[in-house]
């Protein structure tokens, strides 16, 4: 059973088209990054996966739909879709009893041992907690949690870099076990790079790219090409070329490798550095059209 | 385009999906509410603050008791018994006004609150439904509140009791006429009565206010006051009358004449109620304005659980 999987979603506020078809299938046990820009839809698709709003298509969450069956879902589902809701009066003690109390799969003894590597003290109230605290309560509460679907949006917004590097080392060596599945949405898409079995692109509303690491890995290949092969590399047709340093990189889809390392250092390029590729594309057509 | 209605059902991938663990709904309910008093501290505060301040004044005014005490035998058996018994009922009536003010307000808040701050994402990522934080919710008024305002209610009369006992015997007194005007087991029962219909009477108001603070988008005090008053000008201009205010007063205070059996002096006081005949719990019960109130107050519950599996941050 697919963790999700999602058939012509689309969801609309107004005239504006939030979710404009989306299909996507997340096997279970597989780690899935949302990558975007401001506006994509991103957490409009996390919420409609989440039963928080309702959508037009076909969705299934776990089996089940999110928006008719959320009480049943919710049990199974662990989610962070905005660093700013906890409640600023709670105690992060008060947090502890409650989650314990209300919720069959928080298991208490590890946020108290995540929050051990912080700094929160138990009796603090989360309004007196600085940012980065706050993230790191929410998560050592979320990831306190066993479910099946790990939903994050942004969770490491505010965070210092050292600090969301051991939140993601963490995550892989803590929290994920293979039959989890978690998705995930960053701006740092370089930070998950490692962390990630697959991701997709969402663009105004509609999935550009979507890929499992493995295939991105074998199907994409960045060239750093030296100067004098600058002509003959583009006749290979790559899909985008940036200059560095005076020399320029080219990114290929789906070239011969042997080929490509005669030209200059081949390499896999960053998921960063495709999305800018594949976004800088869409926009050429855009205004060519 | 699919709609959720032309999914093909797929019981199959259902059927796999193991039955998930579930806390006991009372195990819910409990921590629902006990989050609600985390948050709300006023709940509690303000009842306790109000019925200290009246207990520190009547035990000051105690002082005055051997005086009236003196006095007593001068007045009619009537006179004597309100003389008495009128310095106990103080408490439990401020107390009484205090929680049903504190439940207006944290009503008006309880469910816009939530979205304001947007801490209602925080509550929807765990396994409470949206009908256990209503009715967690709606208890604060209903059945918190009501307990908090009785016991506060019987300790401050136990305090004044003891208290005027202490005053009287030190001036040489017997506290003796004192415990014959008290009616120490009608007095408890006819405030939980009391405490009782006037909670259910006003279950209606709380719906109200409930639904209106999960559904405004902001100042839901306007919201909620708004219609009644616009209606009521309204009728006022059109028909020159005033059947929709006056409903709104028998909706307020009507449990004064459904459930007891006592009428209002001239100057619109009501005498002090410490005695079983002076109930009338089956006035009450077949009086159709409860149960009106009671089906209204279901509906706005009702429609506040379903607005806020619609309701977003704000």
């Amino acid at each position: 059973m697919p963790a999700v999987e999602a058939r012509g979603l689309r969801k609309t506020f107004g005239k504006t088209v939030a979710l404009d078809g989306v299909d996507l299938r997340v096997e279970e046990g597989r780690i899935l990054g949302i990558v975007g820009p401001n506006g994509a839809g991103k957490s409009t698709a996390l919420h409609a996966i989440l039963g928080l709003t309702q959508y037009q298509g076909e969705l299934r969450v776990l089996g089940r739909n999110p928006w008719t069956d959320r009480d049943q879902l919710v049990r199974d589902v662990a989610f962070i879709t905005d660093v700013a809701v906890m409640p600023r009066w709670i105690r992060v003690s008060q947090a502890l009893d409650y989650l314990a109390g209300v919720h069959p799969r928080f298991d208490r003894a590890k946020a108290e041992g995540f929050l051990a590597k912080t700094d929160i003290r138990r009796a603090s109230r989360v309004r007196e907690l600085s940012k980065g605290m706050v993230t790191q309560l929410h998560l050592a509460l979320v990831m306190s949690v066993d479910a099946k679907l790990l939903v994050l949006d942004e969770p490491t917004l505010g965070l210092d870099i050292l600090f969301r590097k051991r939140f993601y080392d963490s995550l892989l060596n803590d929290y994920f076990d293979h039959t989890r599945t978690i998705v995930v949405t960053t701006h740092q898409i370089d930070e998950i790079q490692d962390v990630l079995t697959d991701f997709v692109f969402l663009n105004r509303g509609r999935i550009v790219l979507e890929s499992s690491m493995e295939a991105f890995e074998s199907r994409y290949v960045e060239v750093m090409v030296n100067p004098e092969h600058l002509a003959a590399a583009r006749a290979l047709r790559p899909i985008h070329e940036r200059p560095v340093f005076g020399r320029s990189i080219l990114l290929f889809d789906q070239a011969d490798r042997q080929q490509l390392a005669a030209l200059g250092d081949a390499r896999t390029p960053s998921i960063a550095d495709l999305f800018v590729a594949v976004m800088e594309a869409a926009e050429a057509r855009g205004a060519a059209a | 385009m699919n709609t959720p209605s032309n999914v093909p059902p797929a019981p199959p991938l259902e059927s796999r999906v193991a039955a998930p663990p579930i806390k006991a709904a009372n195990d819910l309910m409990y921590w629902s509410i006990r989050r609600e008093l985390w948050e709300n501290r006023s709940i509690t505060i303000a009842p306790l603050a109000v019925a200290a301040f009246a207990l520190f004044i009547l035990l000051m005014t105690a002082f005055g008791l051997p005086h009236k005490m003196r006095n007593l035998p001068t007045l009619d058996a009537a006179k004597r018994h309100a003389a008495v018994v009128s310095h106990f009922s103080v408490a439990p009536t401020v107390i009484m006004v205090t929680t049903i003010l504190v439940g207006i307000f944290y009503s008006l808040d309880a469910l816009y609150g939530e979205r304001r701050d947007r801490s209602i994402l925080f509550w929807k990522s765990l396994p409470v439904s949206d009908l256990t934080t209503v009715l967690s919710k709606a208890a604060i008024p209903l059945v918190v509140l009501p307990l908090i305002g009785f016991a506060l209610s019987v300790a401050t009369q136990l305090i004044l009791l003891l208290w005027s006992m202490v005053v009287l015997m030190g001036s040489g007194m017997s506290p003796a006429p004192l415990w014959a005007e008290l009616r120490l087991l009608e007095m408890p029962v006819t405030e939980v009565y009391g405490i009782g219909v006037f909670t259910l009477w006003h279950a209606p108001m709380y719906g109200w206010l409930l639904l209106v603070s999960a559904w405004a988008k902001r100042t839901p005090i306007l919201w909620a006051v708004l219609p009644i008053v616009v209606i009521s000008v309204v009728e006022r201009v059109t028909f020159q009358t005033s059947y929709f205010g006056s409903l709104m007063m028998y909706r307020f205070m009507g449990a004064m004449t459904a459930a007891f059996n006592v009428k209002a002096t001239a100057k619109g006081h009501y005498e002090i109620i410490d005695r079983f005949d002076q109930l009338n719990p089956l006035k009450f019960l077949g009086t159709p304005g409860l149960w009106l109130g009671l089906l209204l107050a279901a509906a706005f519950l009702a429609a506040a659980v379903r607005l806020r599996r619609y309701r977003e941050p704000i």
